[in-house]
């Protein structure tokens, strides 16, 4: 129970914070891909550049998880195709859409509706993904 | 406290963001949110036919819950702490979204074309949502990973793998803003 509502307010956080900060509009992502704004850069950036410090934090000093346990980063397995044919195919969809997965959640409980097709267009194409999973080079 | 009504500078929420990977972090879990599209066709019964989605969903329980959570932090964030839902982006950027036909740019927070409800009423924004959706949701699996899973999750464990994805997403980005858009708008 106390988990539950742990993983549902940082979830509650995540999208306040996705949504104050613009990074669920679809003019800010356009603005971005045309490299006219500072402001999504700055973003990932700053995530960014405390994510990278924070993780070697953890890992330098072995910190222990809220649950006493140790913390296991695990790595991605290794390839090229996968990850560049199928980044490229989702960076069409980032931009056309306007939206990555997490803003779809934020944008449908912000209230607009319209962004229910984007998900159920989401679900297919990960259906889709599933079916053609072991044609495809990985 | 007027500050919190006015959007949010880069520099607020990027450390917030980077705040959300580090209390999953010590939750013991990875923040990813395209993995849920997963769990999603899964409890649909996708597993049925298709081994991919034959899983255990609720050891993903824990990241609906995440997303059920962005979707509440949307309706909160919109409705009770915005005074104002214009996305101030550059000029030069509503002119050309302008010659696009999208008028709303610079007063609203999406284009109201394709997001407010008489998208529901027009085929070429419908098409656009869906395909948009599909091109989303086989990408971030076929990548193992989306802006949250590689972009702050992967490339903060400095995982190469992520960056490979990252500039895929800009690849694809940047061909669907300068090569596609002037074809369909």
């Amino acid at each position: 129970m106390k988990k539950t509502l742990l993983y549902l307010l940082t979830g509650i956080v995540f999208g306040i914070i996705m949504y104050k900060s613009e990074a669920a509009s679809w003019f800010r992502i356009f603005e971005m891909f045309n490299f006219q704004s500072f402001h999504m850069y700055g973003i990932i950036g700053s995530a960014l550049l405390l994510g990278v410090i924070g993780v070697q934090l953890i890992k330098r000093n072995k910190l222990k998880s809220f649950f006493g346990k140790n913390i296991q980063f695990t790595s991605k397995n290794k390839s090229f195709s996968r990850y560049m044919y199928g980044g490229i195919i989702f960076g069409l969809g980032w931009a056309l859409a306007g939206a990555c997965p997490g803003p779809i959640f934020v944008l449908i409980g912000a209230g607009f509706l319209p962004v229910l097709v984007v998900l159920l267009g989401a679900l297919l194409g990960t259906y889709l993904y599933g079916l053609l999973r072991d044609k495809l080079p990985h | 406290m007027e500050w919190i009504l006015e959007p949010w500078p880069w520099y607020v929420a990027g450390p917030l963001l980077a705040g959300i990977m580090f209390a999953l972090i010590f939750l013991e879990k990875q923040f990813g949110v395209s993995a849920n599209f997963r769990t999603m066709c899964a409890i649909g019964g996708a597993g049925k036919k298709v081994k991919f989605f034959d899983f255990d969903w609720r050891a993903q329980r824990w990241n609906l819950l995440v997303v059920g959570g962005a979707l509440i932090g949307g309706l909160v964030a919109a409705n009770f702490m915005s005074n104002s839902t214009a996305v101030d982006i550059a000029p030069e950027m509503v002119s050309i979204l302008e010659n696009y036909g999208l008028n709303s740019a610079g007063d609203a927070y999406l284009p109201t074309e394709l997001f407010g409800m008489e998208a529901f009423g027009d085929i070429k924004s419908l098409a656009i949502l869906l395909v948009g959706g599909l091109l989303i949701g086989f990408g971030t699996r076929y990548a193992g990973g989306c802006t949250s899973g590689h972009a702050i999750s992967g490339l903060s464990n400095l995982q190469f793998p992520s960056l490979l994805a990252v500039i895929g997403f800009f690849i694809g980005g940047l061909a669907m803003v300068h090569l596609i858009f002037p074809l369909i708008f």
